[in-house]
């Protein structure tokens, strides 16, 4: 049971994230959000590669023993570089917003009638 | 691709049905032809700058040229009104409010989850 | 010879990296000059649209004829990155380890529409966007995303799908903000990332699920490998969600007209090809990936027949709440991009009706499970519509792009007499007025037909909302060509001349296409839909590339 206490944090941070992103208006907190949901997906990428008592898959001539995957730790970075540059994507677009609009709530953005 | 005899064979007409497009085709140009032959059977002659040359809207008087051209928003009137009941609860869901588009995406995974797990 | 069978060999490498080689290059050409940046970038497009041309001839082409038949096994052409054999023996069975690109019928006609969207992109801008600055970051992101989109559509390998996926909503989000100083065009460009983002991560969890049971993430050794487990179920899931929101099916298409409305209108262009790359995904995911469970006709799995219909039934009732939402919401807009892109809404509907027709119909004839006679003239209307309506959206969109660089308006309340000073736009816009709503000597007609036939033996309200659908399109156009075109010359637009010789370049070409499929749609139909439509319900084919 305690090995899957990973998982459940998996799952815990996924829907915080996506509780931030649906009922919060602040534009940043959205941001915050779709960065707590990253997190989660790459922490069910690391959990997934580890095995019971292995070190790192980094030796050439190893002392021994298990290691652990080391394909999803390759998808990891790859998501992480990508989480960056969409989280500083977001954020300049957020800066250009408030520099047109003046204010920071998503309830008042986006109307065609103006 | 295809051997240039047989790209030749699918060009003809092949099937001399009702939905060929080439037979729409001609017939449309065929249309075209005899319309501009009864358009040259119509009189010439009218004299220019007079009564004849002006528009006639039933005696009302002729407004400028941008009130007289029915706007975009006013073609489809009687459409939109007597759906209103639709339209009102369609432009409530359109809010364009950022959150809202994840809301209905997190119902659509319930939904899609209860119907190909659970059913 | 050996030359050309050397670059047929390369061409899927080549034709992702020379966009992205020529994307990085870019803003060291505009320092020199800026004709020849602009130039240039025509010029790689052009040699990756001849590129992709050579490498589908030489897969649709008959055995007599093709330029390098040694390169095909069995109809698909897999290239391996890295060289060397796709899969090595363990101990007890071999797994795939390289990222391979794996082509047959289906990737083939969708590279042949994303490179016609983009060389007719690539012209439009060179006049469109004369007046602003920022041109060579424009042309950078521009050429950005079509490596993007070709690497979406090419790809075998499951992670490398997610990677397009995100380096494609990137450039695209930086693109759709290109008017900065508008505050509803950066607004569409983040509602764009945010919905992009929260997709692709799903779509990227779904990955995790996968990989974590069967141990590999290429698409043929899934195939061979799936079964319909719990795990599985939500995997499906997630996956047919995810690129759902990114294709713009109801009830989460409402990114869809800020985007496309307030985009440049050649940035909506090429939108438009990336929004049917995530319809692919949707399709590949369905037939290739989980081939054997959903699409299979197996004795087997008769029991669970019913379960698998299901999904079928639900694809046909978003697509249906697609086209009615889209036709509807079109009828009431004032402004023109915006009504142009719920139009397109409403044909994204089309084109997955047919792919629920075919997941939804099966019949179970005294313990034997097969498919009617019309599922696959379903799935081959479908595909055929992605075509036609790639090339008719599109010309619509160049025409309002025009229409806007002239007279600087979108409202159609202040838009009027414009068919005295611009003669060939009229035109353009009346042939695509007609491929549109399904008029018979334009091409959106033949593929139309196809699916109401199919579609109403299905059920016939099917066939019957999908017809009234069309007719309501023609209505929504033929209201936008009076209140554009037709009447009285308004004193305000009195200076519109005809739009510049570029644009009309590109309008033409794709006018030209638009009326030779729709006088001759045979000969498309047989020797690239029928082929392409084989292809993606043979899913032992697409495993037999790799595995041997």
């Amino acid at each position: 049971m305690i090995f899957n206490i990973p998982y459940i944090a998996v799952v815990a941070l996924i829907l915080i994230g996506l509780y931030a992103v649906v009922f919060k208006r602040n534009l940043i907190k959205i941001v915050i959000g779709i960065t707590l949901i990253e997190s989660g997906v790459n922490l069910f990428l690391i959990t997934l590669a580890y095995r019971k008592g292995s070190t790192a898959p980094i030796y050439t001539a190893s002392p021994g023993g298990i290691m652990s995957l080391p394909v999803p730790h390759a998808l990891t970075l790859t998501s992480i570089v990508i989480g960056v540059a969409v989280l500083a994507l977001m954020l300049s677009l957020v800066i250009h917003i408030y520099k047109i609009y003046g204010t920071l709530d998503v309830r008042n953005l986006g109307r065609e009638e103006e | 691709m295809i051997p240039f005899e047989t790209l030749l064979d699918t060009l003809k007409i092949q099937n001399w049905s009702l939905w060929n497009p080439l037979i729409w085709g001609i017939a449309i140009i065929i249309a075209y032809l005899i319309i501009y032959i009864i358009r040259g059977f119509g009189k010439k002659g009218f004299k220019e700058r007079t009564e004849q040359a002006k528009v006639f809207l039933s005696g009302n008087p002729e407004l400028e040229k941008e009130k007289m051209h029915v706007g975009g928003s006013n073609i489809y009137w009687g459409f939109t009104e007597s759906l209103k009941w639709l339209y009102g609860s369609l432009e409530k869901m359109h809010t364009g409010n950022a959150s809202d588009y994840i809301l209905w995406f997190v119902i659509i995974l319930g939904v899609m989850f209860l119907i190909i797990g659970v059913i | 010879m050996n030359m050309i069978e050397e670059l047929l060999f390369h061409s899927p490498a080549l034709i992702v990296a020379i966009p992205l080689i020529g994307a990085f290059l870019t803003p060291l050409v505009s320092k020199i000059n800026d004709k020849l940046r602009n130039a240039f970038a025509i010029f790689i497009v052009l040699i990756t649209t001849i590129l992709v041309f050579m490498l589908s001839y030489n897969l649709f082409a008959y055995e007599g004829t093709k330029l390098a038949p040694d390169i095909l096994s069995g109809g698909i052409q897999t290239y391996i990155f890295g060289g060397g054999p796709a899969t090595i023996m363990g101990s007890e069975s071999s797994f795939a380890i390289r990222i391979l690109f794996e082509i047959d019928g289906l990737n083939a006609f969708m590279a042949i529409i994303a490179s016609i969207l983009a060389l007719a992109g690539v012209i439009y801008s060179w006049s469109f966007m004369k007046e602003h600055t920022g041109q060579d970051k424009y042309y950078t992101l521009y050429l950005l995303m079509i490596a993007g989109i070709f690497g979406m559509i090419l790809t075998g390998d499951m992670f490398n799908f997610f990677v397009f996926i995100e380096i494609t909503s990137i450039a695209a989000c930086a693109l759709i903000a290109f008017y900065t100083n508008s505050g509803k065009a950066v607004d569409a460009g983040f509602k764009y990332i945010v919905i992009s983002a929260v997709g692709a991560l799903f779509i990227l969890f779904a990955i995790g699920i996968l990989y974590s049971q069967y141990n590999a993430l290429n698409m043929a050794v899934l195939a061979n490998s799936i079964q319909y487990n719990m795990l599985d179920k939500i995997a499906l899931v997630l996956l047919i969600s995810g690129l759902a929101m990114k294709a713009g099916i109801v009830p989460m298409h409402m990114w869809l007209p800020d985007a496309y409305g307030r985009a440049p209108s050649s940035v909506t262009l090429i939108l438009v090809g990336a929004t049917q790359a995530s319809l692919y995904g949707i399709f590949r995911m369905a037939f290739s990936v989980y081939g054997k469970t959903i699409g299979n006709i197996s004795p087997t799995i008769v029991d669970s027949v019913t379960n698998i219909n299901s999904i079928g039934w639900l694809l046909v009732l978003l697509a249906i709440l697609t086209m009615l939402i889209g036709v509807l919401m079109a009828l009431k807009q004032n402004d023109l991009k915006r009504l142009i892109a719920f139009a397109a809404l409403a044909e994204i509907g089309y084109m997955l009706l047919g792919l629920g027709v075919r997941l939804a119909s099966k019949v179970v004839n005294e313990g034997q499970v097969g498919f009617n006679e019309y599922s696959n003239a379903a799935l081959t209307g479908s595909i055929f519509h992605i075509m036609n309506d790639a090339l008719d959206i599109g010309l619509l969109f160049l025409v309002a792009g025009a229409v806007y660089l002239v007279t600087k308006e979108t409202n159609l309340n202040k838009l009027g007499g414009l068919a005295r000073n611009m003669k060939y736009t009229t035109v353009f816009f009346l042939i695509g007025l007609l491929a549109v709503a399904g008029m018979p000597p334009m091409n959106g007609f033949s593929s139309k037909l196809i699916i109401y036939e199919s579609t109403y033996q299905l059920n016939p309200i099917i066939g019957i909302i999908a017809i009234l659908c069309s007719i309501l399109l023609l209505a929504v156009f033929v209201k936008v060509f009076h209140s554009v075109f037709l009447g009285p010359k308004i004193p305000s637009l009195k200076d519109a001349k005809e739009a510049p010789r570029s644009m009309l370049l590109a309008m033409g070409i794709i006018a030209c296409i638009i009326i030779f499929i729709g006088l001759f749609p045979s000969i498309i139909l047989e020797n690239i839909i029928q082929p392409a439509t084989e292809a993606i319900t043979n899913y032992s084919a697409y495993i037999g590339g790799v595995i041997p």
